[in-house]
């Protein structure tokens, strides 16, 4: 809640600060358009939000994370380490009461810390002292050294002069003190506003694991040899659905019987998720290399298929009966008009078959695969090693994110007439 | 020609039309909407088969389209992906000539309808006026014995249009082409067609045919000069009232029916 919160505000704040710092003139066409609110071509993208809301996030993740990278007064307080002490007041059955302090050494989870040596005190209940890891809690037995044990009906009536009772808590510098049902107090030192590194390690740590496993791998491979067996079988799976897809679109354009044939099927099988087939490819392929690119074949082919056949019921007839009484043949006019007027169908298509299969086949890696980029957050995961997890889904779609970049770039070479006719 | 539909109904798009054209002559077809103008001229073209009767050019039927019946259409029927020399030149191409056959012709007609300076840009870089242009030069690289017009300037602005009238009947002149124009504006029809056809609607028949002198007139005049000849403004006053009637016995009838 705190973190969206502050998001929202830092939200605001750019907003207003870059309005006010910034040029407000625009230039071009837009420049003197008094009506904005509705016309969605007078929206430009403001490039400074951009930038601006990427450095948040990073921003936002080195605060709560307490990142090297960012100086210390950014960061939000972390869990508490170091030495507290805290008052308890005990009654015996006798009905004296007496008053000892604890001393609490806080330290950081992974290294191991003796108690603070401390000095018994008088009175019949006498001082103690703990060692708890960070985040981490502790049952303190106050009552063992003392000279009227539990045996003589031992009891904590209160800390730091605040009444306690089993089954209450009462807030202490640094710490919060629950008491359990039988009378046990139990530490729970401050965690701060701070995320653990075991839930969210700070970017450096990321990038720090980025050089490890792209030089020294990861479950027998390195990174480079995950990301690129992802790679391979998205696109071996997408070309040979291409392959078989754009024909078998072209022969549903072009022919009644094979549409009227392959139709059921293709509508069929289309709003079929590619995951729902994961089982079935394991049943018969295995988990090997076959299933994973049958199983992108299946997840490209359908919609490549529809892509071209769209592709082709979108000719304009004029082009058709043009071309023919040019007197060009049936396989000139599939070859120089059909074609190349299907071109902008087909690469809409496969820019969407590219991103199901990338999808794809990050799911079908998280299920069972000996590498992969989805096998390698797969395991990470279940050895809590969150850093892997993290840097995975972010390599994962700046790929996803590359592949659809790149085939912008190819529609815009190979179909530069899209969307000016 | 009759469409038979599939609840048995049939639609009688044109009955007897029959009429006989000679080389080199300009025919254009004027006639309400729904009077069978763009049907006729896709039968002549071969893109329909009619149910009776025959279409014969050059000494045998027409049965499907063919190189030797030009095209050129309103709008969207130019190849987007292909330059305009290659637009022009795709006839040709496409009956397998070599370059050294067909480059001089395609320069020169390019010349001819004043995109010299465009033969490598790409069609959607042209306005409406350039494209129809070099459909027309499209048509005119192959050589057709016929050429098909429907509605060739219909999506383009008056000015231009008036423009491309003068490039019409200059490019007819010139190559001595026979072609059969369809269009809905009656001065069009008139300044274009040494023969105008007026169709009349259900069924799709012919009404009237005129002999008119103003496409000659019109070659290489101004062709507003020629729309103040007193003939051309009682013609086209009687066609639009023999249209203006057409339309309103339609209407007339679709409200009775309803």
């Amino acid at each position: 809640m705190i973190p969206f919160l502050i998001y929202i505000v830092i939200f605001i704040v750019a907003f207003l600060v870059v309005r006010t710092v910034t040029d407000q003139a625009q230039k071009g066409f837009n420049a003197r358009k008094t009506v904005t609110f509705g016309d969605e071509s007078a929206v430009r993208s403001n490039r400074v939000a951009s930038v601006i809301s990427i450095l948040t996030l990073f921003l936002l993740w080195g605060t709560f994370t307490g990142s090297s990278l960012l100086p210390g007064f950014l960061h939000m307080p972390g869990a508490f380490t170091g030495t507290t002490t805290f008052e308890y007041t005990a009654r015996a059955d006798d009905g004296s009461e007496d008053t000892a302090t604890v001393t609490v050494l806080v330290h950081p989870a992974q290294e191991d810390a003796d108690a603070p040596e401390v000095d018994p005190g008088d009175g019949w209940a006498k001082n103690d002292a703990a060692a708890i890891g960070a985040y981490r809690s502790g049952l303190i037995r106050v009552d063992r050294n003392d000279e009227k044990g539990r045996d003589q009906g031992h009891q904590i009536i209160a800390v730091n002069g605040q009444p306690i009772a089993p089954g209450g808590e009462v807030f202490v510098d640094n710490a919060r003190l629950g008491m359990s049902e039988k009378g046990t107090l139990n530490f729970v030192p401050a965690k701060g506003w701070q995320m653990e590194a075991i839930w969210l390690p700070p970017p450096e740590k990321v990038v720090e694991r980025l050089g490890e496993i792209a030089s020294s791998g990861y479950r027998d491979s390195t990174l480079w040899e995950h990301l690129g067996f992802s790679l391979f079988r998205v696109i071996v799976g997408f070309v040979c659905g291409a392959l078989v897809g754009i024909p078998l679109g072209y022969a549903m354009g072009l022919s009644g019987w094979f549409r009227g044939w392959f139709d059921p099927i293709v509508e069929f099988m289309r709003p079929v998720p590619p995951l729902a087939l994961i089982p079935l490819i394991i049943i018969w392929f295995g988990i090997g290399e076959n299933g994973k690119i049958i199983l992108l074949f299946l997840a490209a082919l359908w919609i490549m298929a529809i892509a071209a056949r769209a592709g082709v019921s979108g000719v304009a007839i004029s082009k058709v009966h043009a071309a023919y009484s040019l007197g060009a043949s049936k396989w000139q006019i599939m070859r120089h008009v059909i074609v190349p007027n299907s071109l902008p169908e087909i690469f809409t298509g496969a820019r969407v078959a590219m991103g199901v299969c990338w999808g794809t086949v990050v799911a079908a890696e998280l299920v069972a695969a000996e590498q992969g980029a989805g096998m390698m957050i797969m395991v990470a995961s279940k050895f809590q090693l969150t850093d892997i997890v993290i840097l995975g889904i972010i390599l994962i779609g700046i790929i996803g994110f590359g592949i659809d970049v790149l085939m912008r770039m190819g529609e815009r070479w190979l179909v530069p007439w899209k969307g000016k006719i | 020609m009759r469409f038979d539909l599939p609840n048995g109904d049939y639609v009688q798009a044109l009955q007897d039309v029959s009429l006989e054209l000679a080389q080199g002559e300009l025919l254009s077809v004027l006639g309400p909407s729904g009077c069978g103008k763009t049907t006729l001229l896709n039968i002549v073209a071969g893109f329909l088969a009619p149910t009776s009767g025959d279409i014969t050019l050059n000494g045998h039927a027409v049965t499907e389209p063919n190189a030797e019946r030009g095209m050129v259409f309103q709008q969207g029927a130019l190849f987007e992906w292909m330059s305009v020399r290659d637009n022009v030149s795709f006839g040709p191409r496409m009956a397998g000539k070599p370059q050294s056959e067909w480059g001089a012709n395609v320069d020169h007609l390019l010349d001819v309808v004043g995109l010299q300076d465009f033969k490598e840009k790409a069609i959607y870089e042209l306005s409406g006026g350039m494209q129809q242009r070099v459909a027309l030069a499209r048509c005119l690289a192959n050589d057709p014995d016929v050429i098909l017009m429907d509605e060739p300037l219909g999506a383009l602005d008056a000015l231009t249009r008036e423009k491309m009238q003068g490039l019409v009947l200059k490019l007819w002149k010139e190559t001595g082409k026979t072609i059969i124009l369809i269009t809905h504006s009656v001065e069009e029809a008139l300044l274009l067609g040494e023969r105008l056809l007026v169709m009349a609607p259900r069924p799709g028949r012919i009404h009237k045919e005129y002999r008119l002198p103003f496409a000659d007139l019109g070659v290489g005049a101004d062709l507003r000069e020629v729309k103040k000849h007193p003939e051309f403004n009682e013609r086209r006053e009687e066609i639009l009232g023999m249209i203006w009637d057409m339309e309103e016995e339609i209407m007339g009838r679709t409200e009775g029916e309803a």
